[in-house]
């Protein structure tokens, strides 16, 4: 089986949010960036799969040379080869227009992308890929078990789990669940030093129409400061909560 | 040209995000100068959308669209917008919606901006207000696309009642069996308990509850406010509480009117995944704790003292308003 997992090099999760150039571009000054953690769930998943069931991983990420730190941890992590789309990504569809024509080159069986990135929230780049490709598609994945051809899948639904079936090829957006924090892995010596010398290769991209940008950030307002009730007080909580809040 | 939304409904009954949306729809429209066209699968009574100001109704109705299925339900929606000619398809944030989202963008060639918040920034270039970096910031996206698809945050416009006089019209797409590729085998669902994703209340705890056995006391507040419960991550990584209780950045999100925090201590990571909530109640015995930061109200002080009181007080107040 040929797993691509699609990364997507973000912000650190602590990172504090920034914008420079009035408000147009994200501050990269002193970010941390690391593997998007939905990504880093499905890369968990199918480095088991690699294990258990002989399956051969391949990691990709749209972006620039400075994204490739973040390729490189994947490989550590046990990936066996890296791909970088060498491009700048603009939107959702561009990185989905550029994943599409990999998968479709590379002949992958199972391909696993996180369900949305921690920076733009788009949320659409797994689908997109599916709708392009016209593949099987699972989002929101919690589970996911693959006899021969046949993969089944459960996807979080509001107050429970819904288990699929599908066969492959199939398109995964995957979140926590497909494995558990406790699962994930950091690199040791050898994987880091192994995975300098697994094959990186590079990709220029393939046209893509511009469908949407972003043209300016901005930073939610200042909060008030926060009402304090005494232990004693909490008739006069509830009715804050009440008559001022209006939520209950 | 009207504006088309996807009236989401389960066992026949609208989901009150079908409302929100028919609001805003409305909102939009009558901004733009069109009227709102929805499009329902299986909903059963649709009259109800009129009073949001839906002035017009597709009712698909199918057996074989019983269960839902991403990709036939988008290619259903694509088809509507389609038979409409519309320049504008708006869905919600439920898993459904942002599940076929992406694969309506893709049908119809369209740019497609989620969580968006607000009504339109500008309409001519088009421009929406959006969630990102996971409600740490906002940003401005321009769809350049002659059709565009946003899906709404949730509660993140509210609810607005304006009466139009509905027209319905049966609509029949056709369905290829392509569209079923991904079956459903079983679905698990926790019966008669608030989902996270639909309650209006959140009572979420932390590691100040200091074990899983303390947790009645937050499951019975919860029950006072009708509100579903939640816990933080370290909580969920103990096995303390189900995973899929776990909110935050990696967990589920939540925008609820009240997002109740007990024995949290607001981490970063935590506090991204419950922004989007209107109004934020801090319990802590830390009063240096960053949540209270973030949170409209608190309280500093014992937590199993004050849960119980609360409680009792929230009891008293719901028998005198009822």
């Amino acid at each position: 089986m040929k797993i691509l997992v699609c990364i997507s090099h973000v912000p650190d999760t602590t990172s504090k949010i920034n914008f420079t150039n009035g408000d147009s571009e994200f501050d990269t000054n002193g970010v941390q960036y690391v593997i998007n953690p939905n990504d880093e769930f499905g890369l968990t998943r199918a480095i088991w799969f690699q294990e258990q069931q002989g399956a051969n991983v391949t990691v990709v990420n749209v972006g620039g040379p400075d994204t490739e730190p973040t390729l490189r941890k994947a490989l550590a992590i046990g990936a066996n080869e890296a791909i970088r789309v060498n491009a700048t990504p603009t939107d959702g569809f561009f990185v989905a227009k550029q994943l599409a024509e990999v998968i479709k080159n590379g002949g992958y069986d199972l391909v696993i992308a996180g369900k949305e990135s921690l920076d733009y929230n788009g949320g659409m780049v797994p689908g997109m890929v599916a709708g392009l490709l016209g593949y099987n598609f699972v989002n929101s994945c919690i589970e996911l078990k693959v006899d021969g051809t046949a993969a089944t899948a459960a996807r979080e639904i509001d107050g429970g789990k819904e288990i699929l079936s599908a066969s492959l090829p199939l398109i995964i957006g995957g979140q926590k669940g497909l494995v558990e924090e406790k699962d994930l892995r950091i690199p040791n010596m050898r994987g880091i030093m192994t995975a300098r010398t697994k094959v990186l290769t590079v990709l220029e991209p393939v046209a893509a129409n511009v469908e949407t940008k972003a043209v300016k950030f901005e930073k939610p307002a200042p909060k008030s400061a926060v009402k304090l009730f005494s232990a004693d007080d909490l008739d006069g909580l509830v009715s804050a909560l009440h008559n001022e809040a209006k939520v209950i | 040209m009207s504006i088309l939304i996807y009236a989401e409904s389960a066992d026949g009954k609208f989901k009150k995000v079908a409302f929100e949306l028919a609001s805003y729809a409305k909102a939009v429209a009558q901004n733009m100068g069109t009227s709102v066209t929805a499009v329902t699968i299986n909903a059963g009574e649709v009259s109800e959308l009129s009073k949001y100001g839906v002035d017009k109704v597709l009712k698909v109705n199918s057996d074989k669209l019983a269960g839902f299925t991403a990709k036939a339900y988008a290619d259903v929606i694509k088809q509507a917008a389609q038979k409409e000619n519309v320049k504008l398809v708006l869905l919600s944030s439920t898993t459904d919606s942002l599940y076929l989202a992406p694969l309506v963008a893709v049908a119809l060639e369209a740019g497609f901006a989620s969580n968006v918040v607000g009504l339109p920034v500008s309409t001519s270039p088009f421009q929406v207000k959006r969630h990102a970096f996971s409600n740490k910031a906002f940003n401005v996206t321009e769809i350049s696309t002659d059709v565009k698809v946003l899906s709404l945050g949730k509660n993140s416009y509210g609810v607005f009642e304006n009466a139009s006089s509905q027209t319905e019209e049966d609509f029949a797409p056709s369905i290829s069996d392509a569209d079923f590729g991904v079956k459903v085998q079983s679905v698990e669902k926790s019966t008669g308990k608030v989902t996270i994703a639909d309650a209006d209340i959140v009572v979420s705890a932390g590691r100040g509850m200091k074990g899983p056995e303390n947790w009645g006391i937050i499951e019975d507040l919860a029950a006072t406010l009708g509100a579903a419960t939640a816990c933080s991550k370290p909580v969920s990584d103990l096995d303390w509480r189900p995973h899929g209780e776990h909110v935050g950045q990696t967990g589920k999100p939540v925008a609820a009117n009240l997002y109740v925090a007990v024995g949290i201590s607001g981490a970063i990571q935590h506090i991204a995944g419950i922004n989007s909530s209107k109004v934020k109640l801090v319990i802590n015995s830390d009063p240096e704790a960053p949540f209270f930061k973030v949170a409209d109200y608190g309280v500093v002080g014992d937590l199993f003292e004050i849960v119980p009181k609360l409680n009792e007080k929230l009891k008293a107040f719901k028998a005198q308003n009822a």
